[in-house]
């Protein structure tokens, strides 16, 4: 059988219903599950959502767009979160930070042409003692100096392989 | 070792035990008795929330433990979960004893996705033992936790806030009252705890109230864990009790000679140095734990600036005077820097600062002008008639 994008989307989100619940409580849940795996939450996800869990759409949106880790755009494969806040500010974020936009050729909330990585910034992380901190998806980093950037960038692509390629618009099941 | 001496030298599930035997009003009178606050920074008494929550009438209701911190300067719970998960699930195993609850929710933040793996782990390991799930340790008291992961908002650390994101809703604070322990999470009866205050209550119904009082102060009883940062040479977790001095602290964590300590994150109190001997407690200077230590060659203007930053950032924009204020006040920092505020604005954004504290929804546009105020009364002739070159 011969699948596109959006019926393969379409049935893990019906899938993800099944599992949280049919109701306004497994919203969170379900777009963290989607926007983990496909980095992005389009105008389609939300609606598919939105009829699973009996909302407007826009009731979702309005979910999505207020937290810092959901927002509907596409991010980088590696979404790289640089903590702002005073700790490791005093510690010195700033350079890091000039380093970081240096090596990947892009600012803070951008995407590199690649898809591969994003930069934003982030509010406290708890990491006030080991500043300055970041985190690299999941992963946390500390005490990041300006000359350790390149090292975690590097290790990124490496676990990232370079014959990974894109997903393929077709699928087969 | 752990950072954390009291919670390390606990006899495993002492404290869960002891609440087994006792009857649901003996254990909230324990914990009446011990006097215990609320960790987060509030200061509620603990035993009074649990009372109003046992005392409503519901066959549904929820223990909830907030593990969203995220006040600049504070990671003490990281720390707390890392160490004592155990600890904690104890705490909130009696919570829902006390009250009546049958589920439990963690409330874990997004920046702490990492943490998840080992917490589900402990909580499959307390099932396995009994201490999860029907007929904990063969009793009748049946309690399961789940872990629900925050998505990245401040503001969520907010009781009402973190159940409107639990509901699925944008994380905007409620009118209160109705309080969570009557309308809470589903409309049900809900206590929302802390990390430290629940691991905390485990402590008290194994050592006894009386332990508890022992240290601290009158009206802060207890010990209180500090996560300092800054310009200090030992930064880190740390165990004190409740109404140590600034400068004792100061003194622990080898930050002697600083020109400001900020108390209580962001949102808390900026102490110069004429003022390091005021006491750490509910009754003088109120904390959730977060210390940072300001050196001499710290330009307070910058210190405001990020705090400010970060409020106009994080504030979810439902209530007028802190969607507005804190933005006004950051414009008013930036003139400082630049050498172009006048006093009579100053004192008109000071003026913002009173009307803000006073006319917001929730704790954090209260409490969000508390540094500038603190750093303009305690710091003006650092701030007036700055030349360029400052900046």
């Amino acid at each position: 059988m011969l699948m596109t994008d959006r019926e393969r989307l379409a049935r893990e989100i019906k899938g993800l219903a099944e599992k949280h619940g049919h109701s306004r409580t497994s919203l969170i849940p379900i777009v963290q599950e989607i926007k983990h795996k496909y980095r992005k939450i389009d105008d389609f996800a939300m609606q598919v959502i939105a009829d699973q869990l009996g909302l407007h759409p826009v009731e979702v949106y309005s979910v999505v767009s207020f937290y810092a880790f959901l927002g509907s755009e596409a991010h980088g494969k590696f979404i790289i979160r640089l903590c702002r806040t005073i700790s490791c500010d005093m510690q010195g974020k700033e350079r890091v930070m000039r380093q970081m936009e240096n090596d990947l050729g892009i600012r803070f909330g951008e995407t590199t042409a690649d898809g591969k990585f994003s930069l934003e910034w982030a509010n406290c992380m708890g990491m006030c003692d080991q500043g300055p901190a970041m985190l690299v998806n999941e992963r946390i980093y500390t005490h990041v100096t300006p000359e350790k950037v390149h090292e975690i960038l590097e290790e990124c692509r490496r676990s990232f392989g370079v014959h990974a390629t894109e997903q393929k618009e077709v699928y087969l099941v | 070792m752990s950072p954390l001496p009291t919670f390390s030298s606990m006899a495993p599930e002492a404290g869960l035990m002891q609440a087994l035997a006792l009857g649901r009003p003996d254990i909230i009178e324990e914990v009446k008795l011990s006097g215990l606050k609320g960790r987060g920074g509030a200061g509620f008494p603990t035993g009074m929330k649990w009372n109003f929550a046992a005392a409503a009438q519901a066959e549904v209701k929820f223990v909830i433990c907030n593990a969203d911190e995220g006040e600049p300067g504070t990671f003490k719970d990281r720390v707390i979960l890392q160490d004592h998960a155990d600890l904690v699930f104890e705490g909130m195993t009696i919570a829902g004893k006390a009250i009546g609850a049958r589920e439990g929710i963690v409330f874990l933040r997004g920046e702490y996705t990492y943490l998840r793996p080992h917490l589900e782990a402990v909580l499959a390991q307390r099932r396995k033992k009994k201490l999860l799930g029907k007929e904990i340790l063969g009793g009748d008291l049946e309690f399961d936790i789940r872990i629900f992961m925050g998505a990245g908002a401040y503001i969520c650390g907010e009781e009402t806030a973190l159940i409107e994101a639990l509901e699925g809703f944008r994380g905007e604070p409620r009118n209160r009252p109705p309080f969570p322990v009557n309308t809470g999470f589903l409309g049900r009866p809900s206590v929302v705890n802390n990390v430290e205050t629940l691991a905390s209550a485990a402590c008290i119904l194994q050592k006894g109230a009386d332990w508890w009082k022992a240290t601290g102060t009158e009206h802060s009883t207890g010990l209180k864990i500090f996560s300092v940062s800054g310009d200090c040479g030992k930064p880190g977790v740390y165990e004190f009790p409740m109404g140590i001095t600034v400068a004792q602290l100061l003194k622990e964590v080898a930050g002697e000679g600083a020109k400001a300590v900020q108390v209580g994150g962001a949102s808390g109190l900026c102490i110069p140095a004429s003022q390091f001997r005021r006491a750490i407690a509910f009754e003088d200077i109120p904390t959730g734990g977060s210390i940072i230590v300001f050196g001499q060659h710290r330009d307070m203007l910058d210190v405001l600036h990020n705090f400010l930053e970060f409020f106009v950032d994080e504030s979810c924009g439902q209530c007028t005077p802190c969607r507005l204020g804190n933005r006004k006040l950051l414009e008013g920092v930036e003139l400082l820097k630049e050498g172009k505020c006048s006093m009579a604005y100053l004192q008109e954004l000071c003026a913002l600062g009173d009307t803000m504290q006073i006319a917001s929804k929730c704790g954090l546009g209260q409490s969000s002008p508390s540094a500038f105020l603190s750093v303009v009364k305690n710091f003006r002739e650092e701030l007036m008639g700055r030349t360029y070159s400052h900046v």
